[in-house]
This record gives C-alpha cells, structure tokens and sequence, in this order.
C-alpha cells in the first residue's frame, strides 16, 4: 500500500481497541520469566557452550604476537577465534570499526578474540590466559583539543545536510537588540540497557541462525551477510524479546558476529554476551558535544537571527551527533545557520542513542531559550509560544508542519503544572534546606517513517494472527500491533496472536528513531486491508462496504463468522505500507513542553527533582498506557542526562574509564518522583493511515533541560556543562 | 574467576589456622565484594573458608554497658536492631546509606569493614595500579580521581576507602576482635584497623595473615543527637563524595567521622574540639594536610558544605 496522500476516515477511526489503554499482551509471559531472551535459548539450540570475549588493552596501534597456548590449555576450551583464524571478513554499513579487531586496534575493548569453552566461568577464566603483545600508537582522545581539526562531515545518513544557512545569520545576529551566545557542552553517554547485547547462534550447514537481541532485523541480516561474506538468504536472524535498546541494538555488533564465528570454529551452538563493563568501550554510545548557539531577538525575545554550531568526534569514518536538527525547525526567525563539524577521535564509535541529535541539542538549545528569555525579561512559556512557526522555518510557508501542537502543549503543561507560581526571579523560593526552583523545556522529535511489511492471517478458529519483524525492546509494540489487528478486523484483543523479531516474517521498520510504532502498525493497516478485501470477496460482499465487528464480516443484516470464512486452512495477506513524499511535502516532528520542579540544597548543592511534567503532541496514542510508560522513561533518561550521567574520558589511554553500572550513574527511583503526562488530542493524517507518530523519544527530548532551567531559576546558577553535578554546582557558588 | 577449593570453617580457631597455612586462602562472608573482585580477576584466591556457620552472626550487650556485634551480622540485621536504633542511631542511618536493600541483606559486619576502594582504575585490570599490583603505577593519579581520597593518600594511591558503615564506627570508637592464627585473640581499635596506603597500597587493615574479624565491640552509649549524612551523585545506591557522620552533645560539643574522602574512614581529635567553633571550623580542622586533584579538590568544599548543613539541622531542632 502506497501512503502518498492524506488519510482519510478509515477503519482505525473507531477507536474500539487503537487509542484504547491496554496491558501489555506479552506482560504475562514477561513477568513469569516464559518470555525467552537470546541468551537463554534453550529450547531452541540446546547444548550451547560459551564464549567470552577478550576485549584489547589499548586504544590504538597493533597487535605484536599473540600466545593462545596457556588459554587453548585450560579447563573446558574448545576453541579460540582470533582475527588470524576467522578468515576474511567484511565490514556491514553501520559499524565502524571492526567488530572483531587484530591486528590493527581501532579503539580500546574491541574484541579481539573470542574464547570458547563448555561453561560460562571456564570461557571466562581462560580468556584471562591470552597474552597479547600490543605496539601501541598514540592516539586522540580529547574532544577539545580536536576542536580546531574538526572538518564538515559528509551529507549523509539520517542527518541531511551537514550545514544549513537562511538569510544573513552574522549581519542580523550583530544587529540584534538581544544577544544570547553560549557555549555548551555535553559528555558521552552510554545506553546502559537492561539487557546487555547477547546472541545464540547456530550452524545447520551452510545455514546461520542467531537468536540476538537486535532491534532491527532486516538490516541485520544484512549486516552479517556482508560480514561473514554469505548469501542473505543463509542468514536467520531471531529476536523476540529484547531487554531494552536504546539505539545500543539497532546495528550488529560483536556479540552476534563472535558467536556466529565461535559456532562455526567449534562446530555446536555459541552464546555470547557483551559483559556489562565491556559495554561501554566495546560498544557504541552517544558521542560528547561542543555547542555553541547564537540567538538574536529583539526585545520581546521574537528571534531574527539563530545560530547552532555542534562539534563532535569519532572514530575514523565514523558521523557526527547532530545535535544542531531541531534547531533547523523548532523557532522562527528570518536569519538561520547550524552547522556540524567531526573530528577524528580514537575513543570507542559513536553511534545513535535514543533520540539521536535532537536529545542533547535540546539540553543545549533550551538553556539558550531560558537565557533568551531572562535576557528579554519575558516568561520562557511565552517566550517559545511567541517563536512558534507552523511551517518549516528554512523552506518557508510552502513547507507547513503535517500537524504542530507546540503552542497547546506548553499552554496546557504550563497550566497544569501550575507555572504560575514560578518566582521569575533565581534564588528566591526556599522550603525548609531547600532552594526551589521551576524549569520548562520545549520537547521535539522529528517523526520519521519507513517502509513497514506484515502478515496477517485468520485461523478457523476465528484468531487473527500478524507476523512481522518488527522488535519489541520493551516499548509495547507487541500490542499495538495487536490493537491494530483486532481493530481492523472486528475482534478483541484477546483473539489476536502477535509473532515479531524474526527473518522469516515480513521486513518492518524496526524499531529505532521512534519511527516503528507508526510504520510498523501501519504496515499492519496496509495487510489487515487486503486481508479484509479477501475475507469481503469470500463472504461475497462488496469490500468497501463490508463491516468486521465482533469476529464477523458484515453487510446490511446479513453476517458470516471469520472463522467460517477462514476455513481450516486459514486466510492469509501480506503487505507493506509504503511511504510518498509526504514527509517531503511536510515537516513532520512530535512536540512536547516539560516542566520541572527541583529543590537544591542550600549547603551542599544536592539536586533533587520533585516534579516532572509535560503534555505532548504527537498524532493518535495508540496505547496511553506504554506511551505513558516511553515518556516517563524518557524524562527519567533526560534527568539522569542532566544531573549524572557522564562516561569519563581519561584522555591518557584513550577510554571511558567509569564502564560499568557502579561508576556510571542512572537515575534510581529515589530519584525520579511524581511524574505527570498528558497527551494532547491529535490526529496526523499526513503521517500515516494509523494517523499516529513516534513517541519513544520525544519524553527524552527537552527534559533534561527543564531540569537545568529549574537548578537556575532555584539558585541562580547557570550551568552549561552537562552533568549538573555537586562539584560544578559548588564551583559556579564561589565564582 | 579462577578455579578455586571451598571449604566451610567448623570453629573460629580453624577458620584461621586454614587461613594461615594456606597461601592465597581467603574468607568469605556475603561475598558481596570479594565474588564481585574474583570474577574480574582482581582477587585471586586459591581457596575459600566460609565463615558463615560459625555462629558469629549474634549481637549482644557487653558487661561493660556496650554491644558486641558479630561479625556476620548482616548490615540488614545490624541496622534493625532495636539497641542500635536506640544507643547508636548513627551506625544505624550510615548502614541504611550504604548500598541496596538486597545487597545489605548479604553485607557483613567484617565484609563491609573490609571492603575494598571503588577507584575506577582498581577495577580495570589492564590499567595500572599499585594496590591491585604492586610497582605498576597509580592511574588515578593524573587520570580521573573525581571520586577519590583527600586526606590520608600518599604518591602511590589515593583510593577512597568506600564504607559507610566503617566511618559509623569509627565516630562510636568501635574495637575490632579478632582470633589470629596461633588462635590468640585480640581487640583493635578501629582507629588502627585500617592502614594508610605509603608505599604499601595494596596493604589495608592491621590484620596478620590468617587472623579472622570475631566481632566489633561499641563502647556504652554515649547519648546526644546522632546523624549520618552522605552525599552522592544520586539519591541512593551510590558512594559517597562526602558522608558525615556526627554526634552532638547537649553541651555544644560533638564528634565527627568523614566518608569519601579519606583512604581510611576519617577522624582526627582537632575536629572534634572545634565542635563548639561551628562547621567553618571543623572542616578546617578535618582537612588539615589535605592533598587534592583537580578532580577532587570540591570535596573541600563539600565538607563543610556538609557539615553547614547538620549545623543548620541542628539549630533548627534545638
Ligand atoms: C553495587 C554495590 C553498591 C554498594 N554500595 C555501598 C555503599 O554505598 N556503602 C557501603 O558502605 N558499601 C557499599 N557496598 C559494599 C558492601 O557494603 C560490601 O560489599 C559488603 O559490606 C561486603 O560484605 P560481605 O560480607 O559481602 O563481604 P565479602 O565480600 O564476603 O568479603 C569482603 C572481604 O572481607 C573479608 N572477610 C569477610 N569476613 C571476614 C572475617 N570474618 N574476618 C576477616 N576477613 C573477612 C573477605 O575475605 C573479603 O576480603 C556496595 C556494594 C555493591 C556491590
Ligand atoms: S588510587 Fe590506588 S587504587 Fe586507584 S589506581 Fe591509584 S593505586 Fe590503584
């Protein structure tokens, strides 16, 4: 099904099941440990052994010698992959450095070998046992220093242009009543999912199967196709339970591709997971960022000129964060620049977390918003509804947003939150110890789509089945693809059966970018509509004027059962929603506004947060319940973005020192109180037939910011230097 | 981990005995720390004594008016205790500060007294460190050392001792009983228990090969206002910047013991004095000889931040 004009009323209209909040379906299985994740397939490749993965001990430079004999020796080996026996392999398009390293060393923990043996703790022991001789070079390790050789990376990827200018940014900026120019910066930061990245993987002759934790299947079996140099159709990829993402699984990574080769050295089934301490630096994560934004308004704070230049780095061949997009569409005023520039760095790649760019530009660009409007002496909610634009601000009216609710989220936040007691003035609310300040945020995702496939069948028992390979990573697409189905066809929830993340079934969006709930679902649509065009023919009505209500095909007062019409071999469609140039036509982006409340203490310059809270707009809800569940889990990440989390470069040997879960911190509960969401009525139906966009990462979009806004208008610090930690808090007290 | 033997210990005297005859022998408790430490191969031990049978898990009151807690008393147990609640609110709250609910109720009393630093370059394995091995090097100095020790390093290390519970103690001037090898026991006050690093880092504790922790003894209750306060990145499950744990007596004066900031948990009598001096004052008296990095120096600061803080509370009760 081609999606290449608005919608129109169509079967999800209803709103019977879509839009309805619901369980979980895969909740049960979930919670009673039935739900199987890659590392624990057992029921599929019984007799795996183990692998472990030896990660290099330096940053850059060479491998001398490598002495496997004392590791072969030990208890329970079976076999050892290193790059001098796994043969030729091929690099996939989405990681940078080599998943299996040697003899060149690209960055520190990448896997240089995998050592295989019959239990976990005898790989474990005996991966110790390798000696590796390494020549090491000096390397890059320092963002800063890189500054200046920081070049114009290529157009490319999800990015677009690496620059963009409109107007005269510098003569308008020089001219400006109100000037904001800052520097910003932000550290790396590392996706610290539950589950770290696991695989299975199983030979049966020429033929590779990996049960992984990857959130995007089509791509990956690409991936280790090209790798290992196999044909596609060789390669299964399965993964139906996946322990959290957040951009951490979109690509292949070691754990798939060592697995995949210790099972074919030592002939059985190999699991592999990346250890927690491993993740960090043989992994990727969302790179740091130097930003630096020039705003010029005039003095109602109504902006003329804004400016967001974003350096960032990587490793060689590596992409920049482009943390400058949001900066393209989010505000008004005639005059624009962003610009991107890339160094070369030596640390481990960077690579996508949730919300890729838009995350940490906006933890730079609404702190210049909040300085914009103390500089103005406007309120900051009125601040952003004055520079509201309803059509994409670089290409101009003729590109109006597909829908933009922007003005209605912060009216409404602000009023439930009950910004109207904010104090304006920094420093002035004290409770008890407690320094009290509030912050607001604008939130904004752009909203991508993707080309979505699914199956989708009834059985003769009148159970609707989808199939596709769509993942869930814990965001609940399991039943909205249910909803979707029961809705298009007439039946409860209950009588649908949702099968995802494997090869086999049609290729999905994927989840990523918050793009698949939206094409995912709609790919759903564009199946259950040739399903129901079968099930009309078969009943012998007219398709478009058939009704499926209560597990029947309808026409005036006559009505057949889809079980009946299903037979005992069951009906089945299959098709794939495909995406005009709508999203070309308009801009299409999710708004939000955040709000938060934080008390600082008076002495010590402790953070607590004591209330979140934002509405968001983002096309139909099509669960409030997981939805609700993505935005606070998104404000949570944003907060620990703003307050803790930091992987630490120590710049000498070129890591991130702090790798596991004791020395970088997250958000625990204790951290994160009362958190308030409200979505705001909308339909999008230039987005898709389900009318819905993407929401997974619009919670994270903004908050952090609200945060940092909140610490200044309760102290007057202004921190511009993420995270708002004790030290920098108490530095910026004395100065 | 490497491959090592087990064996339960069937009396205190033996459990020292094994200790000291065999080379690389170690004592588990929780095994919160040490299992964690042996998986990453910075511990290597070749043989394991369990000592959680030995019936060391009891807390009791003292003739001398004071309380014997066991050494396997978990951090759970000992922080419920209804005469630890009452005489020694301190231990109490610093325990509760300490770690995760699940962890507390494996924690020990001798396990968590002897837990090692949380220095990031201690846990890497492929960077140097002079604690985990001798002669080769001190990462953390010149490197990341945000959360490290102030007071008490010297060239070779400047690794935070990381207990809560310790500092409690050692404010209450705790004694640590123990039973050496040739079976003689002895009691050591917890002002000597833990070592400075000197050139010896990967030393820590007053104990000789083979002696095994029997039992803290707290002296009787001293009585005043009991507070522990730690602050850290986050709000829980987190160690300390900066703790502070501190008594206050009705007659202006108190006693304080520091966390976070000390190679060993952190006392010294000028503080003490200069309790009625406010907490300019203490803290200046604390910090003395203080050696910061870049990264640490805010802990200064942090100090008497913290201690401005309990003074605050303080007045706002009385
Ligand atoms: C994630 C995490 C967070 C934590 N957070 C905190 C925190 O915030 N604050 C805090 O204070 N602690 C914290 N801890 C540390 C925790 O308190 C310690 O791990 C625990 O107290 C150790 O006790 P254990 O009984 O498990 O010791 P074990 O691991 O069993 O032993 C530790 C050491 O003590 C020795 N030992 C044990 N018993 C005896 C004995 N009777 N005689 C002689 N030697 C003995 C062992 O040989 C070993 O060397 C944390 C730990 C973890 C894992
Ligand atoms: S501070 Fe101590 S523990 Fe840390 S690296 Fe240096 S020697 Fe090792």
């Amino acid at each position: 099904m081609k999606f290449d004009t608005p919608a129109t009323t169509n079967p999800i209209d209803k709103g019977r099941v879509v839009g309805v909040a619901q369980d979980r379906i895969d909740g049960p299985a979930k919670v009673t440990g039935s739900a199987p994740y890659a590392y624990e397939r057992h029921d599929a490749a019984p007799n795996a052994v183990y692998g472990w993965i030896v990660g290099s001990a330096i940053a850059k430079g060479r491998i001398a010698a490598m002495d496997l004999r004392a590791a072969e020796a030990a208890p329970g080996v079976l076999g050892i992959v290193t790059h001098a026996n796994a043969g030729k392999l091929g690099k996939g398009n989405y990681n940078t450095a080599p998943l299996l390293g040697g003899p060149a060393i690209m960055h520190y923990d990448q896997a240089v070998a995998l050592v295989i043996a019959d239990t976990f703790e005898n790989a474990r022991a005996a991966a110790k046992l390798v000696r590796i001789d390494y020549a090491p070079q000096d390397g890059k390790f320092d963002l800063n220093t890189e500054l200046d050789n920081a070049v114009k990376p290529p157009d490319s990827g999800f990015g677009g242009a690496a620059d963009t200018a409109v107007g005269d940014f510098e003569g308008a900026f020089a001219k400006a009543a109100v000037r904001i120019d800052q520097r910003y910066t932000t550290p790396d930061h590392s996706h610290a999912m539950m589950e770290p990245h696991a695989t299975t993987a199983a030979w049966n002759g020429d033929k590779l199967t990996l049960w992984t934790a990857n959130q995007m299947i089509a791509w990956s079996v690409g991936e280790v196709a090209k790798t290992l140099g196999i044909p596609k159709d060789n390669v299964r990829l399965v993964s139906p339970y996946i322990g959290g993402g957040f951009g951490a699984k979109l690509f292949l990574r070691a754990d798939a591709l060592l697995a995949a080769l210790g099972a074919r050295e030592v002939g059985r089934p190999v699991k592999v997971m990346i250890a927690r301490n491993q993740i960090p630096n043989n992994t990727t994560h969302r790179p740091a960022t130097v930003q630096r934004i020039r705003i010029g308004a005039d003095k109602n704070g109504v902006i003329d000129a804004i400016g967001h230049e974003v350096w960032s780095g990587d490793l060689p061949g590596g992409g920049p964060e482009t943390a400058a997009m949001q900066t393209r569409l989010l505000y008004g005023g005639a005059n624009r620049l962003t610009a991107h520039r890339l160094a070369t760095l030596d640390l481990p790649e960077g690579n996508a977390m949730r919300a890729p760019g838009e995350a940490v530009g906006l933890l730079a660009l609404e702190i210049a918003m909040d300085e914009l409007a103390e500089a103005c002496g406007v309120d900051p909610v009125e601040l952003r509804i004055r520079n509201d634009v309803q059509y994409d601000p670089e290409a101009g009216p003729q590109r109006p947003f597909s829908s933009r609710k922007l003005v209605e989220c912060l009216r409404t936040g602000a009023d439930r939150f009950g910004w109207s007691k904010r104090n304006p003035t920094p420093g002035k609310v004290r409770d008890g110890r407690w320094l009290v300040g509030m912050g607001v945020a604008a939130a904004f995702r752009n909203n991508m789509v993707g080309k979505s496939g699914a199956r989708i069948g009834v059985d003769g028992t009148g159970k609707v089945i989808v199939e596709t390979d769509m993942t869930d990573i814990g965001t609940g697409s399991y039943t909205i693809i249910g909803q979707t189905a029961a809705e298009m066809l007439g039946v409860s929830l209950d009588d649908v059966i949702v099968r995802l993340g494997d090869s086999r079934f049609p290729a999905s969006a994927g989840s990523g970018g918050q793009w698949g709930a939206n094409s995912s679902t709609a790919g759903v649509y564009a199946a259950a509509m040739a399903l129901r065009a079968k099930l009309a023919e078969k009943a012998g009505y007219p398709a478009d004027q058939a009704q499926f209500e209560d597990g029947l095909v309808k026409l005036g007062n006559q009505s057949q059962t889809l079980a009946a019409l299903a037979g005992r071999e069951g009906l089945w469609a299959q098709d794939s929603i495909e995406f005009g140039d709508l999203d070309k036509r308009y801009a299409q982006a999710t708004f939000g506004a955040h709000f938060c409340e934080v008390g600082v203490d008076i002495d010590t310059a402790e953070v607590r947060i004591r209330r979140m809270g934002g509405a968001f707009a983002a096309g139909r809800i099509l669960n409030p319940k997981s939805a609700r569940s993505q935005v606070i889990g998104a404000m949570t990440m944003g907060a620990g973005a703003a307050l803790m989390e930091a992987l630490e470069v120590d710049t000498r040997f070129g890591l991130f020192i702090n790798h596991d879960m004791a020395e970088y911190a997250v958000p625990v509960h204790a951290d994160i109180p009362e958190q308030d969401v409200l979505f705001i009525d909308e339909l999008d139906d230039k987005s898709s037939p389900m009318k819905a966009k993407g929401v997974g990462e619009l919670g994270i979009c903004g908050a952090g910011a609200a945060v940092a806004n909140a610490v200044y208008n309760a102290t007057g610090l202004r921190l511009r230097d993420y995270p708002l930690t004790i030290d920098k808090l108490l530095k910026a007290q004395m100065t | 981990m490497k491959p090592f033997t087990y064996s339960r210990a069937t009396s205190v005297a033996d459990a020292a005995k094994t200790a000291a005859a065999m080379q690389g022998a170690r004592f588990i408790a929780g095994g919160t720390n040490l299992l964690d430490l042996m998986k990453l191969q910075i511990e290597t031990p070749t043989h394991l004594i369990d000592v959680n049978h030995l019936g060391l898990d009891r807390i009791e009151p003292t003739p001398e008016g004071g309380l014997r807690i066991g050494a396997l008393v978990r951090n759970t147990d000992l922080a419920a205790d209804k005469t630890v609640r009452r005489d020694y609110g301190v231990l109490s709250r610093a325990l509760l500060a300490g770690a995760s609910g699940q962890l507390r109720n494996k924690a020990t009393t001798a396990g968590n007294l002897l837990q090692r630093t949380r220095c990031p370059y201690f846990y890497d394995t492929n960077m140097p460190c002079n604690k985990r091995k001798p002669g080769s090097g001190c990462g953390a100095i010149g490197g990341i050392s945000r959360s490290l020790a102030i007071l008490g390093v010297s060239d070779a290390c400047i690794a935070q001792h990381p207990s809560d519970m310790a500092v409690a103690m050692r404010l209450l001037d705790a004694q640590v009983e123990t039973v050496g090898a040739d079976g003689v026991a002895r009691a050591i006050p917890i002002a000597d228990f833990h070592t400075l690093p000197g050139d010896t880092p990967h030393i820590e504790s007053a104990l000789k090969n083979g002696e095994i922790i029997t039992s803290v003894t707290l002296p009787k209750p001293i009585g005043g206002t009991h507070v522990y306060r730690k602050v850290r990145d986050r709000a829980s499950y987190a160690f300390a910047l900066v703790s502070v744990a501190a008594v206050f007596g009705k007659d202006g004066g108190g006693r304080f013991a520091f966390g976070g900031i000390g190679a060993k948990p952190w006392r010294t009598p000028a503080a003490d004095a200069a309790a009625s001096s406010g907490a300019k004052a203490v803290a200046e008296a604390a910090l003395s000889g203080a050696r910061t990095t870049y990264h640490n120096a805010f802990k200064k600061t942090l100090v008497e931040r913290t201690l401005a803080s309990l003074y605050r509370q303080k007045e706002a009760r009385s």
